[in-house]
């Protein structure tokens, strides 16, 4: 079993409101993530999931609402966000860095805190990838760089933007399988994605948003009772015909 | 300030190796030491050096430093997604950037002098004068590429203007202050051009070689109204401080930017 470092937390979004010019992103966002569970973050595109995910990273700041992060406001500083750990989709690191030395940076940015969790990092670099420079890896081999980082501090909350994009179907079973050992050992997991297979195997609940509103958050097999669908394609595809819940 | 070095450390590396980089410092050091094996003596070399420190560094300081930090947005979302605060990130990608260029272009050109070079009078002065404003160019002009970058999500745009403002200070700007004193040719004209020779950093890294090379009224207009305005030393002093405010305002505002933004 995996420990987990921080407590795992609950996430709590507050009439969370964000407007890119005329765009309106986010529109009063209001979302519990349960502590010690996979939420799985869906939509169509420009539903608003990165701007939702960069509001939690302190990326984007919202316009209005608050995020409370087991329980306290995240506010402007920076401290909160060392329980989480994230996996960006399409990641590009610097060009002329090995793996090794990325991750060096990042757990010198992290103050060194020991013991991390090198499972991941030790399946990437099975092929001497880690001293090879990042430029010439693999799309696939970069994912698996960047799962491993996301997985290396032992954060109480994963926020994972496209996990399993990229890889292999065996590499994308391992990073499934970590993913349930972190969630088991007690993390909060929120995953973002737009494979429902891999969401009706990994997720408990689910938050559907569409043009920057929750149009359903709570349990997965609750979505299935609402719209009668056992299939979470259709489930959703009933929920974006029928308009506002 | 942890932060700061934190970032900066694995920043100098990957820069450094980059090969634009290296091919950067490759051609200043071989364009240095063909000027001497053609050329001779040190003065002369710096004299001819002083165009190429003028237009190519900041060239190759804000294409690149632009470039740079676009290539490095994933990533520098990946950083602010950790534990760190906004404005020592900035700081450690800023000194990132720029250190290893003023490096680069610290070797480039002062290894050839440190081979070929016979101690001669009149010839410290000089150099250092050039290092020191290829240094305050590189300083300035990352400093407007990071600004650019931050500010234009589009790459295109950033770096268009970019190459814009290069090519303004470069080649435009003089034009249009020859074409302003013929236009007022009845006016006097020394202290407007003063102020806008104070405006382009280029310029000034010309007339800061011009004062010490004591050749200043030769070297047209604003070398000359500024020799007669301010004299040698005080016109150093202005010109020094000038540029490094030229550095110091565009870093404020990408910093400013950069705490603010949504990434």
């Amino acid at each position: 079993m995996t420990a987990v470092a921080s407590a795992a937390p609950a996430v709590e979004f507050r009439a969370l409101r964000k407007r890119f010019g005329r765009l309106t992103a986010l529109d009063g966002v209001d979302i519990r993530v349960a502590a010690g569970r996979v939420t799985a973050l869906v939509g169509p595109n420009g539903a608003g999931k990165s701007t939702l995910i960069k509001c939690l990273l302190g990326l984007v700041r919202p316009d209005e609402g608050s995020i409370l992060l087991g329980g306290t406001p995240i506010g402007t500083e920076w401290a909160y966000r060392s329980a989480l750990g994230y996996m960006p989709q399409a990641p590009r690191f610097p060009d002329n860095l090995t793996g090794r030395e990325v991750v060096e940076m990042l757990r010198d940015l992290r103050g060194g805190i020991a013991p991390a969790d090198v499972e991941l990092l030790d399946w990437f670099g099975e092929s001497g990838a880690l001293e090879r420079p990042v430029r010439v890896l693999s799309g696939g081999t970069r994912q698996k760089l960047n799962a491993a980082i996301a997985f290396l501090f032992r954060p109480g909350l994963l926020i994972l933007d496209e996990p399993t994009a990229g890889l292999d179907p065996v590499a994308s079973g391992i990073l499934k399988d970590k993913i349930r050992r972190v969630r088991d050992a007690g993390a909060t997991v929120l995953l973002s994605s737009h494979l429902m297979a891999e969401l009706e195997e990994l997720a408990e609940d689910l938050v559907f948003l569409v043009e920057g509103k929750v149009r359903y958050a709570g349990p997965l097999s609750g979505l299935k009772e609402r719209t009668g669908e056992s299939g979470l394609e259709r489930a959703m595809a009933v929920l974006l015909r029928r308009g506002g819940a | 300030m942890r932060t700061t070095t934190r970032v900066l450390k694995y920043e100098l590396h990957n820069v450094a190796r980059s090969r634009a980089v290296l091919v950067y410092t490759l051609f200043l050091f071989l364009l240095t030491d063909v000027l001497f094996r053609f050329g001779g003596e040190g003065a002369r070399v710096v004299l001819s050096l002083l165009n190429v420190v003028l237009l190519f560094v900041p060239l190759v300081s804000v294409v690149f430093g632009t470039m740079y930090v676009y290539s490095a947005r994933e990533f520098t979302e990946l950083l602010l997604a950790q534990p760190v605060g906004r404005r020592s990130l900035f700081a450690g990608l800023y000194l990132g950037l720029a250190l290893p260029l003023a490096g680069a272009f610290l070797a480039g050109v002062g290894v050839p002098f440190l081979i070929h070079a016979r101690p001669e009078a009149g010839l410290w002065g000089p150099l250092a004068m050039l290092l020191t404003a290829g240094l305050l160019l590189t300083f300035v002009f990352t400093a407007v590429a990071m600004l650019l970058a931050i500010l234009f999500d589009d790459r295109a745009k950033g770096l268009g203007s970019a190459i814009l403002i290069w090519l303004g200070c470069a080649v435009l700007y003089d034009g249009l202050i020859l074409l302003l004193i013929t236009m007022f040719r009845d006016y006097p004209l020394e202290r407007p051009v003063l102020a806008l020779t104070l405006l382009n950093p280029i310029d000034l890294g010309r007339v800061l070689m011009l004062l010490q090379l004591d050749t200043a009224a030769l070297m047209g207009y604003t070398g000359a109204v500024f020799e007669k305005f301010f004299g040698t030393s005080v016109g150093r002093i202005t010109v020094l401080a000038a540029l490094v405010i030229q550095a110091i305002v565009p870093l404020l505002l990408a910093g400013r930017v950069f705490r603010r933004k949504d990434f």
